[in-house]
């Protein structure tokens, strides 16, 4: 360790300056991104796994088994070395392919893991509330948009601010298909430069930041959603 | 293009090694973050102030970046103080204990943090505070933390993976190696991803089994809403 020079400058001088700010746009660009499938995948799958038909919940639970039990490198393998193939060569060829990939993987992965936040959302509102919503009239439509869909989108708030988070780190592995997002770019400045403790530790402060930064999002909107008195989370 | 699994055939004993190396990588981090997850859990529980606050930075720090940024670290570090370079296996092995320590450390707190009712009721009814922990502590606190344990180490097995990044020939190398040969992705990416759907949904299936046994019995372990099922009524 004692022959180490620290140079601290060399973050801010380009090309190394410049590759950290891209990385940290394509890091932001990706979780954002899957972030918009997960979410909307998740909660289809998440309710085909909580619907009274016999087949949508098989469909769903093998969505999720799969989805869940096979790592996210391998899947990202998949889908970029193994499916473009099967669209021919133009779709190969097109530019920034391994972005739009690490995306949609990125995206379908997560889509597993929030269908059971879904899931266990809508059970978790309790049978009484369907009984007592059906008793008072309103139809199968009206029971969900007006009683579960709003006290089910508040219990999953926390859980889904952990894997909002878990994207962001996800994102990383967009790396192994040749994408230079944080971790990428900064591995990249330390095998330029040798220099790898001040870039590894300006991945580490950036992905801090932005888990700051998701924490802070994410309790206002728990706090502009809750309902007086309803949930005892401080 | 049509799939030909001849492939997998043609190169099985790479694979197997492959898979072979994965496993002892799993096996070797799981035992060492086990290990190091008590200390960290304990550390959580402490009431003393250098000792919390040191353990806690420790683990907020390691679950709020990636594990690739971690194994980098450690590859790039290590041989900054041995002065010559690390085998990727030996970086490999120590970034997944130290990031998977802080995870386990977390179970761990959780599951041994129990009410003080049972501990006071032991003491009360004149068991030594060895006992309380003997006989009241460690049987709740295991079963409660036996089932997320597990979990995670499902997660820690297909994090395994990320070894990838800095080299080592494991099982998703391995295939990566022969794929640059032969050029037959669908196969042996599929194929790959097929081992470790089987092996990790097999485990967890037992799991589920295991549970339904009363192995981290029902009321003592996480949240309930997991466990019991409400469904919609229907046609009303």
């Amino acid at each position: 360790m004692g022959n180490y020079v620290f140079k601290w400058n060399l973050l801010w001088t380009s090309p190394y300056k410049d590759w950290l700010i891209a990385g940290i746009g394509k890091t932001l660009l990706i979780g954002a991104s899957a972030w918009v499938i997960a979410l909307g995948v998740g909660i289809v799958v998440g309710m085909c796994r909580h619907a009274a038909s016999r087949p949508l919940r098989a469909l769903g639970t093998a969505y999720v088994e799969i989805f869940r039990n096979i790592p996210l490198l391998v899947q990202l393998f998949l889908w970029y070395y193994a499916v473009p193939p099967l669209f021919g060569t133009a779709f190969m060829r097109m530019p920034n392919l391994n972005i739009y990939v690490a995306i949609v993987g990125l995206g379908l992965y997560t889509a597993s893991r929030v269908a059971e936040h879904v899931r266990s959302g809508l059970n978790g509102v309790g049978q009484g509330q369907y009984w007592a919503g059906l008793s008072t009239g309103l139809t199968h439509f009206q029971l969900y948009r007006y009683v579960i869909i709003p006290h089910s989108v508040r219990l999953i708030i926390p859980p889904l601010t952990t894997e909002f988070l878990t994207i962001f780190k996800n994102s990383s592995l967009a790396l192994t298909i040749g994408v230079l997002e944080t971790t990428g770019a900064a591995n990249r400045i330390s095998s330029f430069t040798f220099q790898g403790i001040e870039a590894l530790t300006a991945a580490m402060v950036i992905y801090l930041v932005i888990g700051l930064t998701v924490v802070g999002l994410m309790s206002i909107i728990e706090r502009r959603a809750r309902i007086p008195g309803l949930y005892g989370r401080e | 293009m049509s799939l030909d699994l001849s492939v997998i055939a043609a190169n099985w004993k790479l694979l197997a090694q492959g898979f072979l190396v994965s496993v002892q990588l799993f096996v070797i981090s799981l035992t060492g973050a086990l290990v190091l997850g008590i200390f960290v859990g304990l550390g959580r529980l402490s009431s003393k102030a250098w000792i919390y606050y040191p353990v806690t930075a420790y683990v907020n720090i390691m679950r709020n970046i990636p594990l690739v940024l971690v194994i980098f670290w450690v590859f790039f570090i290590l041989p900054l103080f041995r002065g010559t370079s690390v085998s990727p296996f030996v970086a490999a092995t120590i970034a997944f204990m130290i990031f998977e320590a802080t995870y386990f450390g977390e179970i761990i707190r959780a599951g041994f943090q129990i009410s003080r009712g049972p501990m006071l009721a032991g003491l009360a009814s004149g068991l030594t505070h060895w006992q309380t922990i003997r006989y009241i502590l460690i049987p709740i606190g295991l079963r409660r933390v036996l089932p997320s344990l597990v979990t995670q180490s499902i997660v820690l097995f297909q994090d395994t993976t990320l070894a990838y990044v800095i080299g080592l020939r494991e099982f998703v190398r391995t295939a990566a190696a022969i794929d640059a040969r032969v050029v037959r992705s669908l196969e042996l990416y599929g194929f790959v991803g097929f081992v470790y759907l089987l092996v990790c949904l097999t485990a967890s299936l037992l799991l589920r089994r295991l549970e339904e046994r009363g192995v981290g019995h029902k009321s003592l372990h996480r949240d309930q809403e997991f466990d019991q099922t409400v469904r919609p009524v229907r046609g009303a």
